[in-house]
This record gives C-alpha cells, structure tokens and sequence, in this order.
C-alpha cells in the first residue's frame, strides 16, 4: 500500500529593485523578507540539511548544504512556511501539504505573502525605488531559477524503479503544468513561443545537481524526516503557476503516478529513447503533434502518453480508492479535471484559456500578435510574458485576467488569505505553526524536522517531528489547548 | 493584496450557449473579438511603458 504523497512547493521568486541601476539580488531579497516578518525571526536550524546525499546511495565529496550562509535571512512562518533568500532569491517554501487542493492553496498564499513583502518594503527604500517580484523560473537570457515539488516517497522502493517510470511522466505532463515562454534559452532550437518555462534547461536524464547540467530527475536524498522510512522526491523540472488548476493538476496527478510506482501498478514500460532532447520537444511544440520514441520501439505524442497515465490512474483509483493521495473527494477531482483537460487538449487546446498557464498567456500574446501584427521577436511579446508573473496585483497580467473573470479558480480568496498566516491542519507544519503563533519569543530554531525551544532553563529542548503525519490538528490541539507556556508542554510530551 | 475575489466560473462559455443559436455564428464571433479588444485595451493601460528597455533590463542570478 503506497505512503500517503505529504506534498511541499518551494519557490524561488525572480527579483529586481526598480529604480536604482545598483541591483543587489540578495540584498533585495532580503530587504523583502525582512520586512515581511516584523515578529522576531525565528532562526533556522541547519542540523538536518544534507542537500550532498545522493538517493542513489553516495555522498557527493565535498558536497556542502548551500544554504549555510546564516547572515542571510530565514524565516519561519506561522502558517508553517520557510520564508528565506536561497541563492539570490527570495524563496517560499510552502508547508507540508496532505493533498493537491491543499497544496495549491499553500502556494497561492505564498503569491500573498510576496504582495505583501513588497508592500512592506517600501517603507524600508528611498522614495522612487520598489522591489518586484515575479513568479516565473526565468529571465529570458539564459538564467532560471526552481519551482520544485517535494514528495514523500517509501524508501523501500528502488530509485532505480522511481527514474524508470517518473521520467517519461515528466517529459509529457508539461502540456498541462506549463506556464508558457516567449522564445528559448541555453542553446534551444529557435522557436517562437513554447509551453513550458524550464525545459530548455535540462541537460542530464538523472544526477544531483540543481543549478547547473540540471537532470530531470534529480537525486537529492534529503529527507527531512525518518530517513530509514521515507525518501523526499525532490522535482526540479516543474514550472511556477498561476492558475489554480495548473498548480492542483502539476501535484495531484504527479501523487497518484508516484503512488502508482510505490503499488507496482505501472504494467507497461513507458520509457522514452531520449527523454532530455524530448523535454524541448514536448515543449516547443504547442500544437501537441510531435510524436515521440520509446525505448521499446514505439512511438506516442506526449499526449496520447498522458491518456495512458490517466487510464491506468483511473483503473487504480478504481480499484484501490484514494486515500494514499488525499481522499476521495480530492482524488477524484483530480482525475475529473485531469480527463477533461486532456479532452480539451485533444480537441481544441485553447479551450483551456483561463484554465492553464501556458494556453492562458498563448492566447493573450496570439491576440497581441493579431491586432497589432507582431513578429513573436517583438519587445513587447516578452514583456507581456514577463508581466503575466508581475507578483504587485495591480501590475500582474494574470491578476488582471482573474479581475475580469477570465480565470476559472479552485480556491476562495477568503481561504488564501487565511492560509498566509494559519498552518495546514492534518500535517506536523500544524505544530510549528502553532508553536510559532503561540510562543514566538520561545522558539529559538526550527527546520522541517524539528523544532528548538527555550523553556526558560537551561538546555534548549529539541523537538523532533520525523513523522510528517504527527503532529496534526487532531493529534495535538488539545495539548495546546491545554498548556499555557511551552515548558509545559514539552513536560507533557515527555511525560 | 487585491480586493476579495469569489470563486469565478468561466463566464465566457455560460455565457455563448445563452446566444440566439440562428444569429449565432457572426454574432458570437464579433462578440468574443470585441471582448478580446477589450481586454487587450484594458491590459495595455496597466503594461510597463519602454517594452524593450524593461526586458532588457530584467535579469536574475541563476538559481535552483
């Protein structure tokens, strides 16, 4: 029986300080988390970060977590979130998640929590400048920066088997995760418009790095929790979206597939014969007709793969319910949305304006093009683009589509709001939120699995929370209920 | 933050099977491209003046 798929997006936010030809990309960043965070920063706790293992079982020599630079900012959230400048960026880092709706509310609450940052940082900067954010994983000339998913994966299923079966997943679901790009990079066949913003920065099939010969498959073994239970899938080939049902699509169908791995359902072989060239393929290629090579000696447009995946996904649920990723009503959504997308892909994509990122900014940039007769090389094609990810809802094109009801959402705006600030009940981040809300002064440090308080004497008291389905609202709500400061409550956790 | 929004349905597809279905056909066209003028009108008061300066201009350290 699969684990149940605990989900987190991290995101690293694109930044610039408008107004002033003196950029400084972490300073900016960090200006920006700062002043969002106007309780006392929570430390965080770098004792568990090993971002060197290699889930193919070896430790990269010399390997180093490239988040110790402890001057930099690093925040704690109350609703759960890691808020914090990874590399030059700001990077929000969603709490863990127990479905894809939840997961998608998690990180449109970190779109909020941008908006706000820079509302507040304004008061830190000269007049005249302003720091802006964009939710997008590129800057159009070569550089990108991640949206990666996490998921909780059994650790008694070979990676061997997770590459095998995972890869072929990635390289077609971008036709309904993709949040659309105006040209190419990194050396990419000139093309004019393509569906995905990161494809054309995969260059290996699997390996450890993120930064540079990115893989598509990417091998981090980075738990953060019991490691001889779990792995932490580690996704770095996803796009940032906007539209709730590309986000909720991107996670939901990526859970049920990987759990589909864990139960040894996948029956036939899906394996591409080269799946980093088929990456710009599948994305250069809005029209959806490039059929692609299979291992074994077949071929199938990315399109007619993903019906296979929805089939047996279908099957699956039928058989074995869905309740390792989310629940029945969850579940079902999911494959309700994934099968009418898939419908409407095959028939007329830009049925999916307002529902996808990609068909949504397609259709706005055709229509420019139209009325104004633009080669896709003009200016201000890729500022359109740009601006669809503008995080300031007076300047994002994307907002702007949602304030005329162009957008078909998920969420209700009231529940964002409440997530900005309220931790997701049915995980352990329920715990550190909650710790966070309740005793911020106490809370000396925390990182995913554990938490560090000061109770008033001497030593500090660690928490571990390596079980990411404890310390949920139902398991310890009452215990908060029932103490009044954070020494007695970890007496009651000892007792 | 922006102002409360409420769950929205896709107005436009509610909306085009209200149409008389005799006058269909040009009318609905004309509509949809009307709506799209619109749009693009309404999107280019809130688009970033000097296009190619702006793009030029934005460039990220490359990250994860």
């Amino acid at each position: 029986m699969a684990l149940p798929k605990i989900i987190g997006i991290e995101t690293e936010y694109g930044v610039v300080l408008r107004g002033t030809a003196d950029l400084n990309h972490v300073l900016a960043s960090s200006l920006l988390i700062n002043a969002f965070v106007d309780q006392k920063k929570i430390g965080w706790d770098f004792d568990d970060e090993h971002p060197g293992s290699d889930a193919r079982g070896f430790a990269r020599d010399g390997a180093q977590p490239p988040e110790i630079e402890t001057h930099l900012v690093n925040a704690v959230l109350t609703n759960g979130a890691r808020y914090y400048v990874d590399h030059a960026h700001p990077e929000y880092s969603a709490p863990e998640c127990s479905d894809a709706l939840q997961c998608t509310l998690y990180d449109k609450a970190g779109e909020r929590i941008l908006a706000r940052s820079m509302i507040a940082a304004r008061n830190l900067i000269p007049q005249g400048q302003e720091v802006v954010t964009y939710k997008n994983n590129s800057d159009g000339k070569g550089n990108s920066y991640g949206t990666h998913e996490n998921y909780l994966v059994d650790r008694n299923i070979s990676f061997g088997s997770i590459v095998r079966n995972i890869t072929p997943w990635f390289v077609t679901r971008q036709i309904f995760c993709g949040a659309g790009k105006v040209g190419s990079e990194n050396g990419a066949e000139k093309c004019g418009f393509q569906i995905s913003q990161r494809a054309d920065f995969f260059e290996e099939e699997v390996g450890l790095e993120t930064t540079l010969k990115r893989p598509i498959v990417n091998t981090r073994d980075e738990p953060h929790c019991d490691p001889l239970k779990y792995r932490r899938l580690h996704v770095i080939v996803g796009d940032a979206n906007l539209c709730e049902i590309s986000t909720f699509l991107k996670v939901g169908t990526t859970a049920i597939v990987l759990n589909m791995i864990e139960d040894d359902f996948i029956d036939r072989d899906f394996r591409l014969s080269s799946p980093v060239p088929y990456m710009r393929t599948v994305s250069h290629d809005p029209s959806l007709k490039a059929v692609l090579g299979l291992a074994d000696g077949t071929s199938a447009t990315a399109l007619e793969l993903q019906w296979e995946f929805y089939r047996l996904a279908r099957k699956y649920a039928d058989e074995r319910g869905h309740e390792s990723h989310g629940g029945e009503e969850v579940g079902e959504q999911v494959l309700t949305q994934w099968e009418r997308v898939l419908s409407a892909l095959e028939t007329d994509p830009m049925q999916l304006d307002g529902v996808l990122d990609w068909v949504t900014k397609y259709r706005l940039l055709q229509g420019y093009r139209e009325r104004d007769n633009l080669p896709w090389t003009d200016a201000k094609l890729a500022l359109l683009d740009l601006q669809y990810h503008d995080v300031r809802p007076e300047k994002s094109i994307y907002e702007k589509l949602v304030r005329s009801g162009k957008i078909e959402r998920l969420l209700d705006e009231d529940d964002v709001v409440a997530a900005m600030v309220e931790p997701p009940p049915t995980t352990r981040a329920y715990f550190r939120g909650r710790l966070l809300e309740l005793w911020p002064d106490s809370v000396v440090a925390a990182n995913w699995d554990s938490v560090i308080l000061d109770v008033g004497s001497d030593p500090l008291r660690r928490i571990p929370m390596m079980e990411p389905l404890r310390g949920t609202k139902i398991h310890t709500e009452a215990l908060f209920n029932e103490c009044s400061t954070p020494r007695q409550l970890v007496e009651r956790l000892q007792s | 933050m922006p102002e409360r929004e409420r769950k929205q349905k896709p107005a436009p597809q509610a909306r085009e099977e209200t149409v008389d279905e005799v006058t269909a056909p040009t009318k609905q066209g004309e509509k949809i491209k009307e709506e799209l003028d619109d749009l693009l009108d309404e999107i280019d008061s809130v688009l970033e003046s000097n296009a190619e300066e702006f793009v030029r201009s934005y460039v990220q350290k490359g990250g994860q």
